[in-house]
């Protein structure tokens, strides 16, 4: 009864610490707010008339919706990069801020449902997908199996970060036995998600693009450095903003880690090029048109060399000692991952994986002012869920926000 | 909804009710509040939201959607349109064959198939796509043009490879269906629920064959170019948002009739029939002319087969 009452504070001043804060805070919510409503607006639209607005059509029928989807995933994945060494390896100066890791899962799954729901064309008939109340199609589809996994990877990820954060602020240890078991849990779910989205694409026979066993492999390979990317610059700025102390070695040893993964990420796609390329049968077309343009089509072309050229910079930026641990070479490092594999992992996968199309046509795809209008507001939401989470965690990992030491506007008020 | 009179044509055994009434319930009570709200901003009604897989509907729950719709369409087309749910002959399995050796490339079936099965006119939906080839390339996708427009065909040096619905045995695009809203009939047709499809087009990117349309607007039909004849699982109008396939007409050929593509090929390029008869045309296609699959090493095991008469 009294943890329900002590909860039920546990929310209501986590509301209350949501809504106050410096005026940089207010800019920031605001400008998220805004780019919200340009994403509703422009969604509105595509709501009313369906995807015409947008410029996917039968021959190429997913794009940006569906690339920022799977990016997302393997960014909500990469939270396992901050548990493992936290959890397993019981690294303290990581464990420290593991929580960091996901918060940023939660926001990333809420950008990725959200660009699903943007995707279908009967928004009005989601309850169809919902596992229990609709009629899903499991085991057969690989899209049943996404649902399943990433709505279950958000709900534990939200009840692990709950626990903790409210324990913290009822000045009470958690329950080892209860918060192990669902932290190591995390991980092969964090593995599974970015899977089951690699097999979505990976099982079609129709695509030979997709059809390669080392796509799940890239899938995660490719997340576990992007994901840590925007952690490393995150990390930095709470550091800077807040007394939150981060040391510097967890942060090095994170970019010592991504330098490992991104180094196997580009030898996993040099493989996958080397065998279109050499063997070159009739299905070289795809990777072609990635990479070298196909009859004349070059649209993605500068794009694919953007994301193999930012990649194979990074990746020495963060092998070299001297350059991981020079804050500005290591940022540009973060900024490049970041880049090349949005590029990939997004429309670099998606694209040329439906370009050519099943009876060969081309059709030049390019995002239409609705989808990054929708878009947008779809990474505003995201952003902003993630501001809100940390404006309650950051304090409570300080321990200026307990039951007891309550701050005191919110402490007058109650 | 009262209880409406049964409509003709609706007498399909579409399977027993379902025993799962706490799960009908479960679902009902979580979605009639999410229904009335959706409702209350858009001009569907809550029966069509909570609608229910066409393959879970009992007898009268379908008749009723029939006249639901049969109102809706007749409303809107300022005619009578009726939406019959024709069940499967038994002992039927049908199949199809293409003279590539015939084949005029004169896009005819195009467009009675758009004429017959109330395609969208704008946006531009057809279920068939005519493919042109090289001669000296034979069958290949990657140096073919489907927008080949000469003023006379054939062109010299070209034959002409249409390409529809494979309604293969072992089709990818039900496989990967997430909510079951397409599914292949007991006679080998493979449909889909307009009234259940969420619009994810996972089904698209599956289809070797680029089989499958997306309704990516309101599609438009006027009013005098309707169809009257429509299908449940076949030609009835269809909504945005969904995708929509050929059905090898099912709306005439569970009737005993042809194809209209078989029907207006001028060269007589097409084939259809039963291929559990073994005196059927289509059989003697397969047992006797030069036959390939498409895409054979798919193992989507088309009902679909190409050939060359002479």
């Amino acid at each position: 009864m009294e943890t329900i009452r002590n909860f039920r504070r546990f929310c209501l001043d986590s509301l209350r610490l949501t809504v106050v804060g410096p005026r940089a805070y207010y800019g920031w919510v605001a400008f998220l707010l805004a780019l919200m409503g340009l994403g509703i607006v422009a969604y509105l639209g595509q709501f009313r008339d369906g995807l015409i607005h947008t410029n996917m059509r039968d021959q190429v029928s997913w794009g940006f919706y569906i690339g920022n989807f799977t990016f997302l995933v393997g960014v909500a994945a990469a939270a396992i990069m901050l548990i493992i060494p936290a959890y397993v390896y019981e690294w303290k100066p990581i464990k420290e801020i593991a929580i960091l890791g996901e918060l940023l899962a939660i926001s990333a799954l809420v950008m990725c449902l959200g660009f699903v729901l943007v995707d279908i064309g009967r928004p009005g008939r989601f309850w169809h997908i919902m596992p229990l109340v609709g009629l899903l199609n499991f085991p057969s589809s690989l899209l049943a199996w996404d649902v399943i996994a990433l709505n279950s990877y958000l709900l534990l990820n939200y009840v692990v970060v709950t626990y903790l954060l409210y324990c913290a602020y009822a000045d009470r240890h958690y329950v080892k036995r209860f918060v192990y078991p669902l932290v190591f849990l995390s991980i092969p779910m964090a593995v599974s998600i970015h899977t089951v989205t690699a097999y979505l694409y990976n099982g079609l026979g129709a695509r030979p693009y997709w059809n390669s066993a080392i796509l799940a492999p890239r899938f995660l390979a490719s997340a576990f450095c992007s994901g840590p990317a925007i952690l490393l610059i995150l990390l930095q700025i709470l550091r800077k903003t807040t007394r939150l102390e981060i040391k510097d070695e967890a942060i090095f040893k994170i970019a010592e880690l991504m330098a490992y993964t991104m180094g196997f990420n580009l030898f996993l796609t040099a493989a996958e090029a080397f065998k279109e390329f050499y063997t070159n049968s009739d299905d070289v077309v795809f990777i072609r048109y990635l990479y070298l343009g196909l009859r004349g089509h070059y649209t993605l072309v500068p794009f694919a060399w953007t994301s193999v050229l930012c990649g194979l910079v990074a990746f020495l930026l963060f092998l070299l000692p001297k350059t991981r641990k020079n804050w500005v070479t290591l940022n540009i490092g973060c900024v490049l991952i970041y880049a090349s594999v949005y590029i990939e992992k997004g429309m670099g996968l998606i694209i040329p994986g439906l370009t050519p199309d099943t009876l060969g046509e081309i059709y030049t795809y390019r995002p239409s002012l609705t989808e990054v209008g929708v878009a947008s507001g779809i990474f505003a939401l995201g952003f902003l869920v993630f501001t809100l989470m940390l404006k309650v965690a950051v304090p409570v990992m300080l321990g200026d926000f307990t039951m007891k030491r309550r701050p005191a506007r919110t402490a007058a008020a109650a | 909804m009262s209880d409406t009179p049964k409509t003709p044509g609706s007498s399909l055994a579409c399977g027993e009710p379902q025993p799962g009434s706490r799960r009908r319930f479960i679902r009902a009570a979580g979605c009639a509040a999410v229904a009335a709200a959706l409702t209350g901003c858009g001009n569907l009604t809550t029966e069509e939201f909570l609608q229910r897989n066409f393959r879970e509907l009992d007898k009268r729950e379908l008749a009723e959607i029939i006249a639901r719709l049969e109102k809706e369409y007749t409303a809107k087309f300022r005619k009578k349109v009726t939406v019959a749910a024709t069940p499967p002959m038994p002992g039927v399995l049908f199949g199809y064959a293409l003279d590539l050796s015939r084949c005029i490339g004169c896009r005819r079936c195009v467009y009675a198939c758009v004429k017959e099965n109330n395609q969208s006119r704008d946006p531009q939906i057809q279920w068939i796509r005519v493919l042109q080839m090289d001669k000296a390339e034979g069958v290949n996708v990657l140096r073919a043009d489907p927008y080949y427009d000469p003023p006379l065909v054939p062109q010299e040096g070209h034959f002409y490879m249409p390409v529809q619905c494979h309604q293969c045995k072992n089709p990818p695009c039900v496989k990967v269906c997430p909510v079951k809203a397409t599914w292949q009939e007991p006679d080998g047709i493979t449909v889909v629920d307009y009234n259940w499809c969420i619009g994810c087009r996972y089904c698209m990117a599956a289809c070797p064959y680029g089989a499958r349309r997306f309704n990516w607007g309101e599609p438009h039909l006027p009013p005098e170019e309707i169809n009257p004849a429509t299908e449940y699982l076949g030609n009835r109008p269809r909504p945005k948002g969904v995708v929509e396939k050929c059905t090898f007409c099912i709306q005439r050929t569970r009737k005993g009739r042809y194809p209209a593509c078989v029907e207006i090929c001028p060269t007589g390029s097409r084939k259809f029939g039963n291929l559990l008869d073994p005196g059927s045309e289509i059989r003697y296609v397969i047992e006797n002319k030069r036959v390939f699959l498409f895409k054979e090493e798919l193992n989507t095991q088309p009902k679909f087969f190409y050939f060359y008469g002479v």
